[in-house]
């Protein structure tokens, strides 16, 4: 059977959940064979064992945090030649994006990046992307060497398929390449204690209408009432109010939740782009007028200061 | 010696119009108006900054596309860019990143460069990859994605705000840089930069000057194929309550019936 390269996003040995879902649509390509990089990989297999990968190959060296893209280029490289596979799959992150389009320069493949659905087809894998803000729905292949696709999350459900997931050391030697772009600091994020936005089963996000940082307050209780993540409009951002990291729309994150709620949000079309393929869409505007509503699944014409502290309390008393 | 700076700027269809594909499943650049893309607005206006920052340098605005894309190349050089470079032939239509970048690729190369700025991602095809892939085929570093950057002897620095951390990123020139709409709004053109512009070079090259074969590019010698496009189903249209002090419950009570609570 053929195998199939997944390139593990992780964090210290930690899957991250898109990673799981990319080896549900690498098990109807082929026998899914995991590559996990940096500190940390060689705990990845457990999870990516319960998940379907038959074989976890490792590789940790200074270069993955010491210089940008290129070294963990070189070691997905080495997995390529090592495994001949018939397909390469990278999460839809920035950096896999950056790391899959170099991959296929490389080997002299085509790219497909986004993918938000994957299916064996005659000639290869068919990749379903969203195009125009979502307003297309698009069906593409790789047509010249072997494709490297980068899918969204959200894209597949994780299924569990236990399977070996024996780990095996990648040999990596890196060229000159690899020590092009130094990173000389690195502030990581602090954590909010909130899931993942991208990752998120709910997205709450508030937008110009919330109208001060202040009152974001009242937009993070909505949110800890579901357990959902915080998203924020670009009005919001630029305004101060919330980070740029919680930002959904074309410059910010692309979120697909089961349920995306946007509160005080116009739905200008470089938003719709972040978050037009949520399943579910309730907007909370006292515009209504507003082309949210153009979108949604429920509505509430009103405003997001009585409307969302109410939602919330009720919330928290069904839950009890 | 003067610093060479070439920028990558991409002719789009307006995203506020109505965008859709051609019958041959490529995006459709005739039918719907285009502009300069607003993300490749913020790479021109860095640019124009490092140019200033530096004792002697010129800022060429480059662009592969159609030959209204020179509506692009205008826009960039009224904000002040020094000359443009416009790749278009009939052949390239059709073409996908691996085939754009290698014309972006060789046009660089033919034009001679220190630092290549590109946006962050086009507003049309939305990869984002194609700046670390002119790096990979130009063979000098990538540092993509910044929101803050900088040129200073001889070396690129910058700031990368990534997933899990905030990067601070060096690598020394020739680089390919790509900066974020975080990176500084950019200018707008003023009237004299608007009459400049008009009197400004536009070199216009086609595949043999840069000895790209017909094959290697369009429809036919793309690495990727388009089998079908189609236009989502509208989304079935929900239900809209006026909140009359009880909409949090309404919209609590809907929630619940979707099993969200
Ligand atoms: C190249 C480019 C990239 C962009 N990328 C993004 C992106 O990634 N993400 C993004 O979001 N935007 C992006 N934008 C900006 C986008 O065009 C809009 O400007 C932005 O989304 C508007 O944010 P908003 O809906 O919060 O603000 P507005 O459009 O000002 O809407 C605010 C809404 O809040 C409502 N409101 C006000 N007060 C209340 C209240 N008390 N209760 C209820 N409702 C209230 C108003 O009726 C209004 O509908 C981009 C633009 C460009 C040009
Ligand atoms: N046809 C083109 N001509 C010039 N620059 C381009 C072209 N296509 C893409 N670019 C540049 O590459 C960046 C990223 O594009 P993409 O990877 O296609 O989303 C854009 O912001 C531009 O700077």
């Amino acid at each position: 059977m053929a195998e199939i390269l997944v390139y593990v996003d992780h964090v210290d040995g930690a899957v991250r959940k898109p990673t799981l879902e990319l080896l549900t649509l690498a098990r109807r390509l082929g026998e899914p064979v995991a590559v996990a990089l940096g500190n940390g990989a060689a705990d990845t297999a457990a999870a990516l064992a319960e998940h379907g990968a038959v074989k976890v190959l490792t590789a940790d060296a200074p270069e993955f945090t010491e210089y940008l893209v290129v070294p963990k280029v070189e070691a997905l490289q080495a997995a390529y030649d090592a495994v001949s596979p018939a397909a390469v799959l990278v999460p839809s992150s920035a950096e896999g994006k950056e790391i899959a389009a170099r991959l296929a320069v490389r080997i002299g493949s085509g790219i497909i990046t986004d993918a938000v659905d994957l299916e064996a087809g005659d000639e290869g894998p068919v990749a379903t992307q969203s195009a125009f803000a979502a307003s297309y729905t698009t069906k593409s292949r790789v047509s010249k060497g072997t494709p490297v696709i980068t899918v969204k999350p959200n894209s597949a459900p994780v299924e569990p398929a236990p399977a070996a997931g024996t780990v095996e050391a990648l040999a990596v030697s890196f060229s000159e390449k690899a020590h092009g772009t130094k990173v000389t600091a690195r502030t990581p994020r602090e954590s909010t204690g909130r899931p993942e936005l991208t990752e998120a089963a709910i997205v709450v996000s508030g937008g110009r209408g919330v109208n001060g940082a202040e009152n974001f307050a009242i937009i993070e209780a909505l949110a800890d009432s579901l357990g959902a993540a915080v998203g924020a409009s670009r009005a919001a951002v630029d305004a101060g109010w919330y980070p740029h990291s919680n930002q959904v729309g074309q410059t910010g994150k692309s979120v697909s939740p089961q349920l995306y709620i946007a509160a005080g949000i116009s739905g200008a079309i470089q938003h719709r782009a972040g978050m037009q393929t949520s399943k579910t869409i309730v907007a909370i505007n006292k515009d209504a007028e507003a082309p949210i509503f153009d979108l949604v699944d429920y509505g509430v014409v009103g405003d997001l200061f009585d409307v969302v502290p109410a939602l919330t309390q009720e919330v928290r008393a069904r839950k009890g | 010696m003067s610093l060479r700076i070439v920028v990558c700027v991409k002719y789009v269809p307006d995203a506020t119009g109505d965008r859709k594909f051609a019958d041959d499943l490529t995006v459709d650049r005739e039918d719907v108006d285009g502009l300069l893309s607003e993300l490749d607005e913020y790479a021109v206006e860095q640019a124009l900054q490092i140019a200033e920052e530096a004792d002697d340098a010129e800022v060429t605005v480059l662009t592969v596309g159609p030959e209204d894309a020179r509506d692009a190349l205008r826009k960039a050089l009224s904000m002040g860019a020094d000359k443009a470079v416009h790749v278009d032939d009939e052949s390239i239509h059709g073409s996908d990143v691996m085939a754009t970048s290698l014309v972006l690729a060789k046009a660089i190369e033919k034009t001679g460069y220190d630092l290549v700025i590109a946006g962050m991602a086009s507003t049309d095809g939305t990869m984002g990859v194609l700046p670390a892939i002119l790096a990979e085929r130009l063979g000098v570093p990538q540092v993509t994605l910044l929101s803050e950057v900088k040129v200073e002897d001889g070396k690129v620095t910058g700031r990368r705000d990534g997933d899990t951390a905030s990067e601070q990123l060096e690598a020394s020139l020739p680089a390919v840089v790509s900066v974020t709409d975080q990176s500084g709004e950019a200018r707008y053109p003023s009237f004299k930069g608007i009459m400049a512009a008009k009197k400004k070079p536009v070199e216009e090259l086609e595949l043999d000057d840069l000895d790209i074969d017909e094959d290697e590019v369009g429809l036919e010698g793309s690495w990727t194929a388009v089998d079908s496009a189609d236009e989502r189903p509208a989304r079935t249209a929900g239900t809209i309550v006026k909140d009359e002090g009880e909409g949090g419950k309404q919209l609590a009570e809907y929630l619940a019936s979707q099993k969200f609570i």
